[in-house]
């Protein structure tokens, strides 16, 4: 019954949208105020019968109702409760229910917040974000229902993998999602601005909060998967490439390409024809990502035409949402009039230099994804495009974009001075190189592309210290002067240094893990020690125990520095019953920011265990940066000027100031 | 869209439920210079019946079999660039992870250079087309003149 009310909210969530997606819009046209507040309306109730849907299929799962298929092929009566919860999306039907949650979530938040914008405005957003939700629900109710009922229930559910049973996933993808279908309101507002045939610094300024909590859920959400991948699948890769995550870093580069250039269009109104086309290239990215991920077309080109009900739904969606809004682009964009003029060399062309590279990275990395896919289909042979190219594209691609950046904040509007900005970053290239020669000599012949990366990633960040030193004249002016503009200056500035510093925290972390990093692997029996820079593990021996839903076999590792015990590490292995699968658990010792890993592997018949051991050095800084680089969207964020529904200044300005 | 990933985690881990991980310690060279190279080679391999990853990275018994292939070639004398000729000839190009440049691949690799050379040339005439008010803000020595002498007209 339950699951029969989840299926008839659905159902009424797709009338709603249709009725959003119509009734606002033509009041827009016709300039009917009754038929815009119908958007504001819907856009709530479509979010409360979503909700109401989402609702019903949890409860299904956390009372183990096996009478429905997905519960059935995804959980188990024995699993933890938090899993079955999160179960709910770890599964194609559940995580396209979540999919369609978070967008009809994201129009409810535009209608109870967006009293602020120009009503026709509001009204067309919100009929374009029904249209989105309006395919999508269509999409699952025919294609994908949660709520299908077999024949006959059986008795126990088949268990969800095992590999999903971990925190990491429960909270992984609707971070994840919040950050695609976030960029729907940006795209959103791309098309409305493209019907209206209107846009301006106050367009920039409306969207910019919205793609900046997108981009804010996107960050996390890469950095939670990526770590998640890193301790979960045992052999502390962090990043692989895989079309997957390449789904997720091309919205998150288009995003950031869009912010940056917003601010263009905020501050000095120019850059609008190009900010309208990153609004509609994240999200069409991002759906893109929905059908690389949803069609199974990754796996083989075959594996899609086999199968291709799903794929060709979402397939049309694609065509009709990426197409129609391009051609709309052709079509509206020419009209739209530009505005401020500015000189290459100047802040707008710094972060036009940035969109270049952004853009070329993220068409780059769409290439590579899809390049095997055409060519299967063109010329029917398989080839792959793997890490080793995304590396090195990519990798290059990055250095101008790094060394670019701390110039950028520092550079003045319309008309730069790249010689002084050169002069004040002195002190920042000064750092790198101490710091690039000092990484060389430390790490004595070892790859030569280290140091110059740690000389770069010190760049970045002594930049971005440089930016908030030269704008509270630190060392200039009395230090009380300093302080007083430092607490003065715009948080988005603020914001700007944070997150740019935690780029270059980040590229710390992925120079020590990935060049400096060390490995043993070998077989080793109770007693023995394996030993890894300067610790010395000794497995003291092996223990079974019984979890809820699984057996395991518990290795305990004494873990001795320079002959001290510093600490014990217990990897594991575990065993799924209900799937037959084995799992290993990593053990993780975290030392200032470096980590020691641990997986085992099989026991030999002598009694050996394989485990595999690491040392990571600096590899926490990875997430660290990227946490840092959100903490900066999230100032950014607070700043006034951006603050949704706070058009006018909190402070009332003094007439005059007192004697200046 | 991790879900992607785990699900084709979830065919590999399936089909090959052992979870060793990658390079087993009886695969390991003596010279260290040979397993370093090894390595090197194994990164830029493909495991062909799992999804995305490298020989070096995968557990399944292909991917062991080929690291083992890797070593007696290396063992036997081979360069980098014979073993990944052996193995191209034996798996075609899907084994390789780092395309070849050929014609068939010259729009691949072309990618980031065309786009950001397009780029580049695009903001430039772009800019070039809006520039000419920023243009006329410097005036020739020929203009000075003239205006000078109009200025001195009117005085």
């Amino acid at each position: 019954m339950i699951a029969e009310l989840g299926h008839y909210a659905l159902v009424l969530a797709l009338a709603l949208a249709l009725v959003q997606g119509s009734v606002p819009i033509w009041g827009a046209r016709t300039g009917d105020p009754g038929l815009m507040a119908v958007g504001t309306s819907t856009a709530l109730a479509q979010f409360g019968f979503v909700a109401a849907s989402f609702a019903a299929l949890t409860w299904c799962h956390v009372v183990s109702d096996f009478s429905l298929a997905t519960v059935f092929e995804n959980s188990h009566s024995a699993k933890p409760l938090v899993y079955k919860i999160s179960g709910v999306w770890g599964n194609h039907e559940g995580s396209m229910l979540l999919w369609v949650l978070i967008l009809a979530l994201f129009g409810a938040l535009v209608a109870a917040f967006g009293a602020n914008l120009p009503p026709t405005l509001k009204a067309t957003v919100l009929a374009v974000q029904a249209w989105i939700a309006a395919t999508f629900h269509l999409f699952i109710l025919v294609t994908s229902n949660p709520f299908a009922r077999l024949a006959q229930a059986p008795f126990e559910g088949r268990d969800l993998n095992p590999i999903l049973q971990d925190m990491g996933l429960a909270i992984h993808p609707p971070l994840l999602y919040l950050g695609y279908v976030g960029f729907s309101i940006a795209f959103s507002f791309a098309i409305a601005a493209l019907i209206e045939g209107r846009i301006d610094a106050a367009w920039a300024r409306w969207v910019r909060p919205w793609a900046l909590v997108a981009w804010m859920f996107l960050t996390l959400g890469i950095a939670m998967g990526s770590y998640w991948a890193y301790y979960t699948l045992g052999w502390g890769g962090w990043w692989f490439w895989d079309p997957v995550e390449n789904a997720s870093i091309m919205p998150w580069l288009a995003g950031t390409a869009l912010l940056h250039s917003a601010v263009v269009m905020e501050k000095r109104d120019a850059l609008k024809v190009w900010t309208v086309l990153l609004a509609i290239l994240a999200f069409s990215l991002s759906l893109l990502g929905t059908f690389l991920v949803r069609s199974g077309v990754l796996v083989s080109v075959h594996t899609f035409a086999n199968d291709p009900a799903r794929g060709v739904f979402i397939l049309a969606i694609l065509i009709l949402f990426i197409g129609g809004s391009l051609a709309l682009y052709a079509w509206r964009a020419p009209a739209l009039r530009q505005g401020g003029l500015f000189a290459p060399i100047s802040r707008e062309g710094a972060l036009l230099f940035n969109n270049l590279f952004l853009t070329t990275i993220c068409a780059t990395i769409f290439v590579g994804t899809l390049y095997p896919l055409a060519f299967e289909a063109v010329t029917g042979n398989k080839i792959s495009v793997g890490p080793p190219f995304f590396n090195l594209t990519v990798g290059l691609l990055v250095i101008p974009l790094l060394l670019a950046m701390p110039f950028g904040p520092l550079l003045a509007w319309k008309r730069g001075d790249l010689y002084g900005v050169a002069q004040r970053l002195i002190a920042a290239l000064a750092v790198a190189i101490v710091g690039m020669a000092a990484a060389g000599a430390a790490a004595g012949g070892g790859p030569v592309l280290a140091p110059f990366a740690i000389g770069l990633a010190l760049f970045v960040m002594a930049g971005a210290v440089t930016d908030v030193v030269e704008r509270t004249g630190l060392f200039r002016v009395p230090f009380a002067a300093a302080f007083g503009r430092a607490a003065g200056l715009p948080r988005s500035a603020w914001g700007t240094a944070i997150a740019h510093f935690g780029v270059g925290v980040a590229l710390l972390g992925i120079v020590g893990e990935t060049q400096w990093g060390t490995e043993r692997i070998a077989a080793v029996k109770p007693g023995e020690t394996i030993s890894v820079r300067h610790y010395d593990l000794t497995l003291d021996g092996l223990t079974p125990r019984r979890g809820p839903n699984y057996q395991e076999l518990i290795a305990r590792f004494t873990v001795r520095r320079n002959g001290e015990v510093i600490g014990v590490m217990e990897p594991s292995k575990r065993t799924f019953p209900v799937r037959e699968m084995t799992k290993s658990e990593a053990a993780l010792m975290t030392r200032g920011t470096s980590q020691l890993y641990l997986s085992l592997g099989d026991t030999d018949a002598a009694g050996a265990i394989t485990v595999r051991l690491y040392h990571k050095p600096l590899v926490l800084l990875i997430w660290v940066g990227a946490l840092v680089m959100m903490a900066g969207g999230g100032l950014s964020l607070s700043d006034r000027r951006l603050r949704v529904g706070a058009p006018r200044p909190a402070r009332p300005k003094p007439a005059l100031p007192a004697a200046a | 869209m991790r879900a992607g990933l785990l699900l084709a985690l979830v065919v590999a881990a399936a089909a090959y439920a052992a979870p060793a991980r990658a390079v087993l310690p009886d695969e390991v060279l003596p010279d260290p210079r040979l397993e370093a190279r090894a390595r090197a080679l194994s990164r830029d391999l493909r495991c062909m019946v799992c999804q995305n990853q490298s020989i070096d990275d995968s557990d399944a018994p292909l991917a062991r079999d080929l690291r083992i292939l890797v070593r007696e070639r290396l063992k036997a004398g081979d360069g980098d660039r014979q073993v990944l000729d052996f193995l191209t000839a034996r798996y075609g190009d899907f084994v390789l992870l780092r395309p070849r440049l050929s014609w068939r691949t010259a729009a691949l690799w072309g990618t980031p250079a065309a786009v950001l050379i397009l780029g580049a040339f695009g903001l430039v005439v772009v800019l070039r087309r809006r520039a000419p008010a920023a243009q006329t803000a410097a005036l020739s020595a020929a203009e000075q003149q003239r205006v000078d002498d109009l200025l001195r007209q009117d005085g």
